[in-house]
């Protein structure tokens, strides 16, 4: 008589080859591209320091109560987003399906992104870099037109890389640069996870933990500019009246829902391959507050980079009308200098105001430079490009800044495509003999066409409607019937019980306040705010029309009817999956009652769902 | 460093070698270039005058010409460029900015592509190198059972529980048998 000891069950399903890169799968997956350029801008237009208040509120009403939700639901389950709801109940599988849609939507245009960031990381390794200089017009008699009107480094990325129509229904054509550069970032993505979580855990090593490095190195750099600590302080300083706006809260409910990357499908696929018994709960508390530091961390370079562009622009400007000055009055050179700038000029103003007004002096303002503020693509691939040119040795800077910029944006495609991966595997549709690597082939190969639409002129527009509707509305929707689902149908006794099975603990008094009632009643608030937000203003976007009087202002353009009709179908297509699959199964059981034999419907639970 | 004499000097030596090298006469003296009105922020007016011609000045056109022609030689004897020395009303002609023969950023992404090509290659080569390998082990597995020659229990085979997995436990091992004598 022996008795093998715990040789374990062998259900077949892959697992992580150790916890650190389940960990750093999921903080990879939450920390984005949207931490970095975000969550600063964020900052800045909603009273510095200020803003941390309403952030650090909603992170621990709505942010950690939901990632543990799906972390455990993962865990407990082992399976993916569609298995997971089916599982949970019979109703609820259009939960899933709507998570699954969103990954598949967001995964086509987010990779398109990370195809702008690889097109400028493989320019950076020109000198001089060629955001930098203007090109010459046709005659060379002088500089290109609209390279001329606006600044160089909107040239290079409205013109050179993006070659955009002035309004969204032209079309224009394919741009084949932009083809090359996507079918490279669609086949890194192939390469990662070309055998699901086993590549992947390899590789979320270096996407994940070389970010942070990039950030360090920037943050020693920014912090030696001459003029961070102006752009540290102008972002930190806390201006409390800026919370009584509901706007302030709202932007920091969303900020936190989007970018612990909530409702994806993605977090329940990397918690379903972990071991039964593991402390879900440390996890999620551990991922949330990695994120929301990131966030912290990633602003303070950023805003010291934006520190020291606001300070050269106001210097050039104030160099040029010195020039000005000392040219029209013959003083001698190094006369007037900055400092004493502003003496001078009220003492050549008292004197001889003509002569002064004469010169036309543009008033150089540095509040006004710094309150330039951009969010998003503008962030990283204008202003940043920018500054990076003032900086010495600025390929190093680009190509540093471009790789983790790729990075960032990497480890956040894992869990987007994990998500669209797991469900598949699962599926009884697709058999045992396809190989892995043949499925997530023709799932790269599906997207890869498909985004080839985001490559033509009207590319960049259409990639903000994607992110404005299908990347927003319907995440909230779906997170909301999660927690509904899991809290009421499933009922919260049940969950308790399998949770205190995987870590060994009660649920306390705050997970049960805030899975029952905070976070679905946040949820519902941030829902309708937003709604009611969106139909207020007629949605309208800013075109690049270098034929606008106003140039190189943007043109504020309406979107037409049938943009409009796609706008709505994309937030509508995902959570329409809920209350369909829901009807779907009600007349399945309806027709099936009918029937002599009707067997109810068994009674899952974790332990059933096990192997 | 500071605009005295001396650099006037020099100045006025430029101007004529400038026009010594534009019109090819070897007249143009020093003393034919005058300054006026040097101010402190070393702004002046010149004019160069004909010696041979009865004193009249050179007129301006060919001045320009002639220092437009020696622009550069003109700025490096002060060390200092075209947007530090201006001539009033003599444009500089922008030069083109350099463009290699292929765009590096083609180089570059020809290597990327290739690294990864590569890569992918390898991962799917070896990825069906190994399942070959699985499918040979499960059919030669599947002979010896049906031959008898490994016994199975639980779908662990008996051998790994003997040797490696299994522990024997010393009390119903005594006399080193394992197995009850008929």
């Amino acid at each position: 008589l022996s008795v093998p000891p715990e040789i374990p069950k062998e259900d077949g399903r892959p697992k992580w080859d150790n916890k650190f890169q389940y960990i750093l799968s999921c903080i990879g997956f939450a920390v984005g591209l949207g931490n970095v350029w975000r969550f600063p801008y964020l900052c800045q237009i909603h009273g510095g320091g200020a803003f941390l208040i309403p952030y650090f509120i909603a992170l621990l009403f709505e942010g950690i109560p939901l990632l543990y939700l799906e972390l455990a639901l993962g865990q407990c389950l082992r399976k993916g987003s569609i298995g997971a709801w089916n599982t949970i109940s019979p109703y609820l599988g259009g939960v899933g399906v709507g998570s699954w849609m969103v990954s598949v939507l967001v995964s086509l245009y987010y990779n398109t992104v990370l195809t702008w960031v690889m097109w400028y990381f493989i320019n950076s390794f020109q000198e001089p870099l060629p955001w930098s200089v203007c090109p010459l017009n046709e005659n060379r008699t002088g500089l290109n037109k609209e390279c001329y009107e606006s600044t160089a480094v909107n040239y290079f990325w409205y013109r050179k890389t993006l070659n955009i129509t002035p309004d969204v229904t032209e079309s224009g054509t394919l741009q084949w640069w932009l083809i090359l550069c996507l079918a490279t970032c669609w086949a890194i993505v192939y390469l990662c996870t070309i055998r699901g979580i086993e590549t992947t855990g390899k590789a979320i090593y270096v996407t994940a933990i070389f970010p942070y490095l990039v950030l360090t190195i920037f943050l020693i750099q920014g912090l030696t500019l001459p003029g961070a600590t102006d752009g540290l302080a102008y972002l930190f300083t806390p201006n409390l009246s800026t919370l009584k706006n509901p706007r302030v809260w709202l932007d920091a409910a969303t900020q936190i829902f989007f970018s612990l990357s909530l409702a994806f499908g993605g977090l329940i696929a990397f918690s379903s391959y972990n071991p039964p018994k593991n402390d879900c709960e440390k996890d999620a508390v551990t991922v949330a507050v990695v994120n929301s530091l990131t966030s912290l961390y990633a602003s303070i370079p950023v805003f010291s980079v934006l520190g020291f562009k606001a300070t050269t622009g106001y210097w050039d400007c104030l160099d040029r009308n010195i020039i000005s000055i000392i040219n029209e009055f013959d003083l001698p050179e190094e006369s007037i200098m900055r400092q004493n700038y502003t003496t001078w000029i009220s003492f050549l103003n008292s004197s001889y105001p003509e002569k002064i007004a004469g010169l036309k002096l543009k008033s150089c303002d540095f509040q006004e430079f710094l309150d330039q503020s951009v969010s998003g693509t503008g962030l990283a691939f204008i202003i940043f490009t920018q500054a990076i040119i003032l900086m010495p040795g600025s390929q190093a800077w680009a190509i540093l800044f471009f790789i983790m910029l790729f990075s960032l944006g990497l480890s956040s495609m894992f869990g987007n495509i994990e998500g669209v991966f797991t469900p598949l595997l699962e599926l009884r549709i697709i058999s045992k003999s396809i190989p892995k690597e043949l499925l997530s082939g023709i799932i790269c190969l599906i997207s890869f066409l498909i985004a080839l639409c985001f490559t033509l002129g009207s590319g960049s527009y259409w990639i903000d409607i994607f992110d404005r509707y299908a990347g927003s509305l319907p995440l909230l929707v779906i997170a909301f019937f999660e927690v509904i689902g899991v809290v009421y149908v499933y009922k919260i006794k049940r969950f308790s019980k399998d949770v205190k099975r995987m870590t060994g603990r009660n649920l306390n008094l705050y997970w049960q306040i805030t899975w029952r009632f905070i976070s679905p009643l946040l949820l519902l608030i941030v829902f309708v705010a937003f709604v009611v937000l969106q139909i207020q203003k007629s949605p309208s976007y800013a075109a690049w029309n270098p034929k606008y009087e106003g140039f190189p202002m943007k043109e504020e353009k309406v979107y037409p009817p049938w943009v409009l009709a796609i706008c709505v179908l994309l937030a509508i297509l995902p959570c329409v999956f809920v209350p369909l699959v829901a009807l779907f199964q009600l007349i399945k059981r309806m027709r099936r009652s009918k029937e002599p034999s009707f067997v109810p419907p068994e009674v899952f639970s974790c332990q059933g769902a096990n192997g | 460093y500071t605009w005295d004499a001396n650099e006037e000097y020099l100045f006025k030596a430029m101007v004529a070698f400038a026009m010594r090298k534009y019109s090819r006469k070897s007249t143009t003296q020093i003393s034919n270039v005058l300054l006026c009105n040097v101010t402190d922020r070393v702004s002046f007016w010149f004019v160069v005058t004909d010696s041979s011609k009865n004193v009249t000045t050179v007129p301006g056109s060919e001045v320009e010409a002639a220092i437009r022609m020696n622009r550069n030689r003109i700025n490096s004897a002060f060390l200092l460029s075209d947007k530090t020395l201006q001539f009033l009303k003599i444009t500089s002609t922008l030069s083109p900015p350099v463009e290699p023969s292929t765009p590096v950023w083609l180089i570059v992404f020809g290597v990327v592509l290739c690294l990864i090509v590569a890569a992918i290659v390898f991962l799917v080569v070896a990825g069906i190198q190994q399942r070959k390998k699985k499918n040979k082990e499960s059919t030669e597995r599947e002979n010896l059972e049906e031959k008898g020659e490994v016994t199975v229990e639980n779908g662990i085979p008996c051998e790994a529980l003997d040797l490696k997995a299994g522990h024997v436990n010393g009390v119903f091992a005594a006399d080193d048998e394992r197995f009850t004598s008929l």
